[in-house]
């Protein structure tokens, strides 16, 4: 965009643009050609139920990022509203369970919905120091981050058998969140319809509520928002509360998922939903970013992942990687700007 | 003075946008020692030639001789190494540094390979003394003026020992007071021989500075005349290739009932306005004028609840207004049109449609959501009755020129349906053609009953579409005309009541 090119530069500009894509697609042929087993249906689900909470999570990270701001706290959140869920929802038979009150299995709703207020009161916090007292959003969820460590630290470590993972979990919740659904020869993951119900919302809240367009307002330009009577500060609140709601979903869904949680669940979660909301297009500059792009990014991450491991790739490498792949995404997002001055 | 040899010489210079042939076979032959006017609308080309000549774009054909020596500059660093200068209408400056920190920026002086602070200051004071500038060096450039700022840039530019200078939009933010004193600075670099060019939409003041004037329209040449031998008419055709027979359309507007009665207003946080007061009648437009520095901005803030108020009060149809933000002054009916309209006004990274329709969001919900038809319903309304020209709706707004942006703004005013619009410069950066087409707009809205105040630092302007003028002077109303008493030297006069 506005400088004028020869075709041969156009065609360089080009590939530099996508050449995130063109690695991606070549890392995947990699994957399809070592093991052609690669390419089943059963990969594609468990990859894209792996992506589904993390998904989630980057669907309420999204809007921070929009802000230009972003959210370190949202794994630990994350940690906190999964240990909530967990622990509400132990079966009742399982002897070492935290709340041995609890002998009536609880319905599924009410330890989503305390996830929910858990998460949303972190947020609310996030938000009270980016809204009100105007902190930058990276140190007041730095801040929000170890405050949420230390209460999942201290939440696990107070049950009566000391430290445990949260584990033994009611069969109900199990299936409710790793089942799927039959449809004839195909069945779908609970998780990833879960996943597409909040895009679905997500996206209506972005596109069509004033809740969405106010976001893409001060993110894009704060001073002509206030002007414009937009009530920054409402807005800010109302965004992290909706984030909020996301991550005590995207909790939820993730202890059931893996049946156990322990002081370390969330760790790094927020540089996975952060990497994915960059990768698919949601820029640090501000006012830019699509809910779809972000489903994208958070897959195609996942994909990485998954195909990683699946080439029995070392781990430590796996981190070099990623590392290098968020470092190009960004590299080739912010080109987009210094080219359009 | 001038030698006649052809400092620079551009030729034959094209370069093609998507969409768009940005400049066509353009050129600008600038002799040392004298002051070259570059005129134009806006979207002329003027920028683009510079950003050309600077290396910022890359032409697509022709040739830039700098003292007869074929050059092709890969960028603004390397122009500045060949000996050019320029001086942005926006001001790039760091401005939590210091005032010779940022003019010695990337080439700080040095003392065994340690920054020399005292070396810096008195190279600085040097060039201020020698300038007659009037600031402390060591001052944070945040803390200057606007105006000050300017003069520290031109400063900048001076350290260079540039040969060739670009002045861009260079008083659009100055006093007479300073423009006086920037003209002499630039007859001192004209006497040493320096060759500027000088971008401004103020004819008058062109045509009492420069020597040569170069006219564009539409990225093509048009003529380079001796500034001796032109006239503001003769520019003005011109640049529009049209004849202006008037520069004002005719007042159709009637003054009425009284609509908006401000009482002793003052803002909370000093340099504020203080107890101004005055009344506006529906279908009147009221200008207000006043020197850069007499709190004109800062009035029309207060008054939309987007500066604090101290004390006085706000009186709209005969009751009491809060107005306490600016959510609250546009529901009593209020709009605001703000003087940066990059920094407050535009979302310049969202599209048409956004920018239209933000600031009456609200109104488009439809079973609780947005109606994206009733969105592009009004957004058409904007285009089609304010005349923006963009390609569609979805065009990202920076890629409009300033007068469209302008009209999108004032376009996203009317959709909130006001009574009260206060216009903060409205005209300012904006090209003949859509300033003429402002000013019908404005009057328009007048006939249509609403009241209007309009600030502005342009005289002929205030004088051509007001019905009073207040005239503001150190932050309180040094005196409000009537149209037709109002003069020049009259609102000079009342200007420096209380400076």
């Amino acid at each position: 965009m506005g400088l004028s090119l020869t075709s041969k530069e156009r065609f360089k500009e080009w590939l530099l643009n996508y050449s995130l894509y063109f690695i991606l697609g070549v890392l995947i042929i990699a994957v399809v050609v070592t093991d052609p087993t690669f390419l089943s249906f059963s990969n594609f689900s468990k990859i894209m139920s792996q992506a589904s909470t993390r998904g989630i999570m980057a669907l309420g990270v999204a809007g921070m990022i929009v802000y230009t701001g972003t959210d370190l706290s949202a794994g630990r959140i994350l940690g906190c509203s999964a240990a909530i869920s967990a622990s509400l929802l132990q079966s009742v038979t399982y002897a070492s369970r935290m709340y041995p009150g609890i002998t009536e299995p609880l319905p599924l709703i009410l330890p989503l919905i305390l996830a929910i207020l858990a998460a949303a009161v972190f947020c609310l916090l996030n938000a009270f120091g980016f809204a009100v007292l105007k902190m930058h959003p990276f140190i007041i969820s730095l801040g929000t981050q170890l405050i949420a460590y230390g209460a999942l630290c201290l939440y696990i470590d107070s049950q009566a058998n000391g430290a445990q993972p949260l584990a033994s979990l009611d069969q109900r919740y199990i299936s409710a969140v790793n089942g799927s659904l039959r449809l004839g020869s195909v069945s779908i993951p609970y998780l990833v319809i879960y996943l597409a119900i909040c895009s679905v919302v997500m996206w209506i809240i972005w596109n069509k509520t004033t809740i969405g367009k106010n976001m893409f307002a001060i993110g894009g330009n704060p001073e002509a928002a206030a002007v414009s009577g937009v009530s920054v500060t409402l807005n800010i609140f109302a965004v992290y509360v909706i984030a909020g709601i996301l991550y005590g979903i995207a909790a939820f869904l993730e202890a059931g998922r893996v049946q156990s949680v322990t002081t370390a669940t969330g760790l790094n979660y927020e540089l996975d939903a952060i990497s994915g909301c960059v990768i698919g297009g949601v820029s640090f500059t501000g006012g830019v970013g699509t809910i779809p792009g972000v489903l994208i990014g958070v897959i195609i991450l996942q994909v990485i992942n998954y195909s990683l491991y699946y080439l029995g790739v070392n781990a430590y490498y796996q981190y070099i990687i990623k590392g290098a792949i968020i470092i190009l995404a960004v590299a080739i997002d912010v080109r987009k700007y210094i080219a359009r001055k | 003075m001038s030698d006649g040899t052809f400092i620079l010489e551009m030729k034959g210079i094209d370069k093609a946008f998507p969409g768009v042939q940005a400049l066509d076979k353009a050129q600008l032959r600038l002799r040392a020692g004298s002051v070259h006017a570059l005129m134009g609308e806006n979207g002329a080309g003027k920028s683009t030639l510079m950003k050309c000549l600077f290396g910022i774009y890359r032409p697509d054909a022709g040739e830039i001789l700098v003292m007869g020596r074929p050059v092709r500059f890969a960028g603004p660093r390397e122009a500045m190494d060949g000996g050019l200068s320029m001086v942005h209408q926006e001001l790039n400056q760091v401005l939590k540094r210091s005032v010779m920190e940022n003019i010695w920026l990337g080439r700080f002086p040095k003392r065994m390979g340690f920054v020399s602070h005292r070396e810096m200051y008195e190279k600085t004071r040097a060039i201020f003394d020698d300038l007659e500038i009037d600031a402390d060096p060591r001052t944070p450039v945040g803390r200057l003026s606007v105006s000050q700022r300017q003069m520290v840039e031109i400063a900048k530019a001076v350290s260079y020992n540039a040969r060739i200078l670009v002045l861009d939009e260079p008083t659009s933010s100055l006093t007479n007071e300073e423009v006086e004193h920037l003209f002499r600075i630039i007859v001192k670099l004209r006497e040493n021989g320096v060759g500027v060019i000088y971008i401004s939409h103020r004819m008058e003041e062109i045509l009492k500075i420069s020597d040569e004037v170069t006219i564009m329209r539409d990225g093509r040449w048009i003529d380079t005349e001796a500034a001796s031998n032109l006239t503001v008419d003769k520019i003005i055709k011109m640049m529009v290739g049209r004849d202006l027979t008037q520069r004002f359309p005719p007042k159709t507007n009637v003054p009425g009932d009284e609509l908006l009665v401000v009482e002793g207003l003052s803002g909370m946080y000093p340099p504020t306005c203080s107890d101004v007061s005055f009344t506006l009648r529906r279908g009147e437009i009221l200008g207000v004028a006043g020197l850069v520095g007499s709190r004109r901005t800062e009035l029309l803030e207060t008054i939309f609840g987007i500066a604090h108020r101290a004390k006085g009060r706000i009186i709209k149809d005969n009751r009491p207004v809060n107005n306490k933000n600016s959510a609250q002054a546009i529901r009593s009916g209020f709009a605001m049109l703000t003087e940066e309209r990059r920094a407050t006004g535009i979302f310049a990274g969202l599209d048409v449609t956004f920018n239209s329709v933000i600031a009456n969001i609200a109104s488009y919900k439809k079973y609780g959501f947005l109606s994206g038809r009733m969105m592009y319903g009004d957004t058409k309304w904007v285009v089609d009755s304010m005349k923006v020209k963009t390609p569609s709706q979805r065009t990202h707004i920076r890629n409009l020129s300033g007068g469209n942006q302008q009209k999108v703004i004032i376009g996203r005013w009317l959709l909130t349906k006001p009574d009260v619009l206060l216009l903060d410069e409205p005209t300012r950066g904006i090209d003949v053609g859509a300033k003429a087409e402002i000013y019908q707009l404005i009057i328009n809205l007048a006939s249509e009953g609403k009241g209007i105040i309009v600030v502005s630092s342009e005289m002929p302007e205030l004088l051509g579409i007001s019905d009073r003028i207040m005239v503001m002077s150190g932050g309180r109303a040094a005196g409000i005309l009537d149209i037709k008493d109002a003069t020049q030297e009259g609102i000079m006069r009342l200007a420096a009541k209380y400076v």
